[in-house]
């Protein structure tokens, strides 16, 4: 690329080019380390996070999601245009950064570049551009002609981002052109002069150039050299210090969003790092009030947005009309960030942050589904941000009156609904149900003769809701059919406190937490069973020292395929199911296959997917506390859930969550399909079908834990 | 302002499944859940908002026994400045009269600007707040559903039937009952109650207020309640049988039949 052609021997401007070009280089990293070095002062004062542990797996995330752009293909057009561009990013680093070296010291070469790999990076690199350079174009027309929905900003969360995008695009397109430009004059003078030309890439953006400019004279070719050369380094630094103003400050973030990237699923973030459970009563305030209670990592997730809408795009709140969005919850919080901590000047001291960028209504919109978190390219965590911004109301006594009574109720009598604790094994007492399959009510054993191997965890709504009982009672039939021996805690069983702690209440969790820990301890059990997937996440992962916990779809899944359960044909052959994934069995718990694999072990049983399944299931409604919060919305999660299921060509919606089967029923009668689509839990389906003769009693069953 | 309020400690009726007792003179005590009475938790928050807008201090007082102290605590953590317990074994029995009495007493030990109570205790008959003004001689406004602080008076409104709206001027020092609705009370947590685990709680007596006993208690009492039972349910339920739609407008018709749509 080097010849005596160089922008450094420029006597242009009376300067001499290379110290022209080195004010340049000096002035640009010198403001870009600035800016980044102002955009760090929030993250110094934020709440501690550790996140240092684990380089392996987070290496490994590293080359997965960053690298590797693993998340991009789900969005298949936008992601491969994305891959492209980062792909050209990465191969025209080393170039960039050589070109601009170039201005300075006229016969540098990058080391590993000299000999024969350099004109093949070359060539690589011409078409690297070249593919950038379209990309960018293709990016530009998408943006202004085709207008995805995703990128709308609806006028409550402010003015369109369309404009900054396009500029931000038209810079890159025109750093490409300028490096290719500049590449194609040097190729064109060295040409004119005899020396020996380098090849350029065949079609690429360079040599098409090199054809416009080739019967052009010396001057005018040396002067296009300079030229191409000053654009390209003053786009590349104007891009270099705009990037930390907006959406490209991913460029430089989002590896370490990823690296510093949550690593379990299901679990949520302490009160305070490093603060035991035991000395929470010291802290002073809980949860985030203003934007200096986020931790570090959380605020770096901010910057980190590339704002390309997926996650909003996916969140069910937002597509029920409830007053939040992913996108822009981490939009506004971003220029909070950059109003308070400007680039220049003294930070400001910061207003609370509900009430000023964030509504009630917003944080309280949120079911914890985990959408957003699934889709997001970068890894930008949610769930943690929304409980710490609950926890921080909580902590102001700020809770709507709808959300207080059952709190009121959790603490004084472990359930929502109020209900006496001596009731709590009523659904197993039945008449009708006992003389099909009687239930133990597991008492303290102090370590010696325990009742019972495993416990059967009923938790709250399944106890107490007349509907949800008959998942209790269909639970220990197959409990009983596969010869578990198993019992429940009854009155000395409170709720698992999963939503409790979802919603910010952190200290009555722990008191619930606390309670059912110690039960199940004297119970002696070995292991636990549940079919409500919330309370599976909650012994899973906000309980400790807990015998390892299972839900009813993984054991009834082992014991068909070890054929224990042998299924007689569906009763309804015309019947056309659906499965819905329960948020926390499926994007939580990562449990997808265990139920399918259940339904199509059943003779005659025809399943169809919902276009959104697995990890991209839609959210029922949210369950817990959620089923007593009244959110503003155009219309209810559960009825966009009813009828992507009878877009799938279903009839009947399985589920395997107690609330996702309240949230669906009453979907049912609002869309008006009563009589046309039913729910039912795989529980109940599966307690219709299993063949009862055919197996004899089994003589031991072995489980292993989950 | 110094603001006082009345509250009281009552089965709460939505967790609890209030059954008569054998002896059929009270419900069934065993295995109730308390809470503070509804409308006095309103009349707490309407007084910590108060305080917050002019200043000063809120008190918060109950009659009752020494497990009457959670909903003490309960206040004190939604930001009450004190509490006080005035117990004695010799206030048992005591009618509405003899707790307007003690309240009284309590009332003239210190010096409050503006008393609330609840409208009505789940388990009362809106009784004690009317008696307690007129023994202290004060003004008093029921069914308070607003306060706006106007110097040395202030401007309350209540609902009149229909839905309308009266506002009244009233004098302080005053005695108001305060409707639910008022406000929307702020949330305590168990956090908030441990915090203030610690705060002390006086607890006062017949001596400490300088009662008469013969003016309180059992023997004082004038009204004494001689039968508890749960009325037979009747019959005259409409049950409509037919579609969503069809039983919509039938309902619409009904609940316009009675008024109750305009």
């Amino acid at each position: 690329m080097v010849g005596i052609f160089s922008p450094s021997l420029s006597t242009d401007w009376l300067v001499p080019g290379r110290n022209l070009f080195l004010t340049i280089h000096v002035l640009g990293v010198a403001c870009f380390i600035y800016i980044v070095a102002q955009r760090l002062v929030p993250l110094l004062r934020a709440e501690s996070d550790p996140r240092f542990d684990h380089p392996l797996t987070r290496l490994r995330n590293v080359l997965k999601f960053w690298l590797g752009q693993w998340k991009h293909p789900r969005y298949k057009f936008a992601g491969t245009l994305h891959i492209l561009i980062f792909t050209g990013f990465i191969l025209l680093a080393t170039r960039a950064f050589t070109v601009l070296i170039v201005g300075v010291s006229p016969n540098f070469v990058m080391p590993g570049l000299s000999g024969r790999t350099g004109p093949i990076y070359d060539i690589i690199t011409d078409y690297a551009a070249t593919v950038v350079f379209l990309c960018m174009v293709v990016a530009i027309v998408r943006r202004l002609v085709f207008k995805p929905a995703r990128y709308a900003v609806p006028a409550k969360y402010g003015k369109s981002h369309t404009a900054d995008a396009v500029f931000l695009l038209g810079l890159i397109a025109v750093l490409m052109l300028a490096d290719s430009l500049f590449a194609a004059s040097n190729a064109a003078g060295h040409a004119l002069q005899g020396e020996s030309v380098e090849a350029l890439a065949v079609l690429s953006l360079p040599w098409m150039l090199k054809m416009a400019i080739d019967s052009m004279p010396l001057a005018m070719l040396w002067g296009i050299n300079v030229g191409a050369y000053l654009l390209h380094a003053i786009a590349f630094y104007f891009l270099l210090c705009y990037r930390p103003f907006g959406i490209q400050f991913h460029v430089e973030t989002s590896l370490f969003s990823v690296y510093f990237a949550k690593l379990e699923r299901g679990t949520l973030k302490p009160v305070r790092w490093g603060v035991p459970d035991e000395r929470l009563d010291q802290v002073k305030s809980f949860g985030v009030k203003k934007f200096e209670d986020f931790t570090w990592k959380h605020m770096l997730d901010f910057y980190s947005c590339a704002d390309c809408g997926r996650c909003a795009d996916n969140c069910p709140a937002n597509a029920a009309g409830r007053p939040l969005a992913p996108r822009f919850l981490t939009i506004k919080t971003r220029d909070y960030a950059f109003k308070h901590y400007p680039v220049l000047g003294r930070p400001k001291e910061g207003e609370p942050l509900i009430g000023s960028i964030y509504s009630e209504d917003e944080i309280w919109s949120c079911t914890t589904c985990g959408a957003c978190e699934e889709e997001c390219p970068l890894l930008v965590e949610y769930i943690d941000k929304i409980v710490d911004l609950r926890r921080g109301m909580i902590d102001d006594g700020n809770v709507p009156q709808s959300l207080q009574k059952p709190l009121k109720a959790l603490e004084s009598r472990g359930n929502p609904y109020g209900k006496m604790e001596k009731k709590k094994a009523d659904w197993a007492k039945a008449a009708e149900f006992q003389q099909t399959c009687s239930v133990k009510i597991l008492e303290r054993t102090n370590g010696s003769d325990k009742g019972a191997d495993a416990l059967y965890f009923v938790d709250s709504i399944t106890s107490y809701d007349d509907r949800m009982q008959s998942i209790a009672r269909s639970t220990s039939r197959i409990l009983t059919h596969i010869g578990e021996n198993f019992g429940i805690l009854g009155a000395a069983e409170k709720d698992s406190g999963h939503e409790v702690r979802r919603f910010g209440e952190e200290m009555l969790f722990m008191a619930l937490r606390d309670h059912n820990t110690e039960a199940i301890k004297e119970s002696g059990v070995e292991r636990i069973v549940t079919a409500d997937p919330h309370a599976y996440n909650a012994l899973k992962h906000d309980y400790k020292d807990v015998p390892p916990v299972e839900h009813i779809s993984q054991v009834i899944a082992r014991e068909v395929k070890a054929g224990n359960i042998q299924f007689d044909a569906v009763q309804n052959k015309s019947n056309v199911y659906t499965y819905h994934d329960p948020c926390y069995l499926g994007r939580h718990n990562q449990v997808y296959d265990d139920p399918r694999n259940v339904l199509d072990a059943i003779p005659g049983l025809k399943r169809v997917e919902m276009k959104r399944s697995r990890d991209r299931s839609f959210c029922c409604g949210g369950g817990g506390l959620m089923l007593f919060y009244e959110p503003k919305e155009e219309q209810r999660m559960g009825v966009l859930r009813v009828r992507m299921a009878a877009e799938a060509g279903a009839n009947v919606i399985v589920t395997a969550c107690p609330f996702c089967m309240v949230n669906i029923e009453d979907a049912i009668k609002v869309a008006g399909l009563e009589g046309k689509m039913s729910a039912i839990d795989l529980t109940e389906l599966v307690d219709q079908c299993i063949a009862r003769e055919s197996i004899p009693e089994k003589q031991e069953t072995v489980m292993v834990g989950g | 302002m110094e603001i006082l309020v009345c509250a009281r400690r009552v089965p709460d009726t939505s967790e609890n499944e209030i059954e008569l007792n054998t002896a059929a003179n009270d419900i069934e005590r065993d295995d109730l859940v308390y809470s503070v009475n509804e409308p006095d938790n309103y009349a707490v928050e309407e007084a910590l908002q108060i305080r917050d807008r002019v200043g000063g201090n809120v008190t918060v007082v109950t009659i009752g026994s020494d497990d009457d102290e959670e909903i003490l605590r309960r206040e004190l953590a939604m930001g009450a400045n004190q509490a006080a317990l005035i117990s004695d074994d010799a206030f048992a029995g005591s009618d509405g009269k003899g707790i307007a009495t003690i309240l009284k007493s309590f009332v003239q030990k210190g010096h409050y600007d503006l008393i609330l109570t609840g409208v009505q205790a789940d388990d009362g008959a809106a009784q004690v707040g009317g008696m307690l003004a007129a023994m202290l001689d004060y003004p008093f406004a029921s069914l308070v559903n607003s306060i706006t602080v106007d110097g040395a008076k202030l401007k309350v409104s209540r609902e009149i039937e229909g839905g309308n709206r009266e506002i009244n001027e009233i004098d302080l020092p005053c005695v108001l009952s305060i409707q639910t609705g008022i406000n929307e009370p702020r949330y305590v947590g168990m956090r908030g109650i441990r915090q203030v685990a610690s705060t002390p709680i006086p607890t006062l007596g017949v001596s400490d207020l300088g009662i008469d006993h013969a003016a309180v208690g059992q023997a004082a009492a004038k009204v004494k309640r001689i039968d508890y039972f749960v009325p037979a349910a009747s019959k005259g339920a409409e049950m409509l049988h037919g579609s969503r739609e069809a039983n919509a407008d039938r309902v619409l018709e009904l609940v316009a039949a009675k008024g109750g749509l305009k």
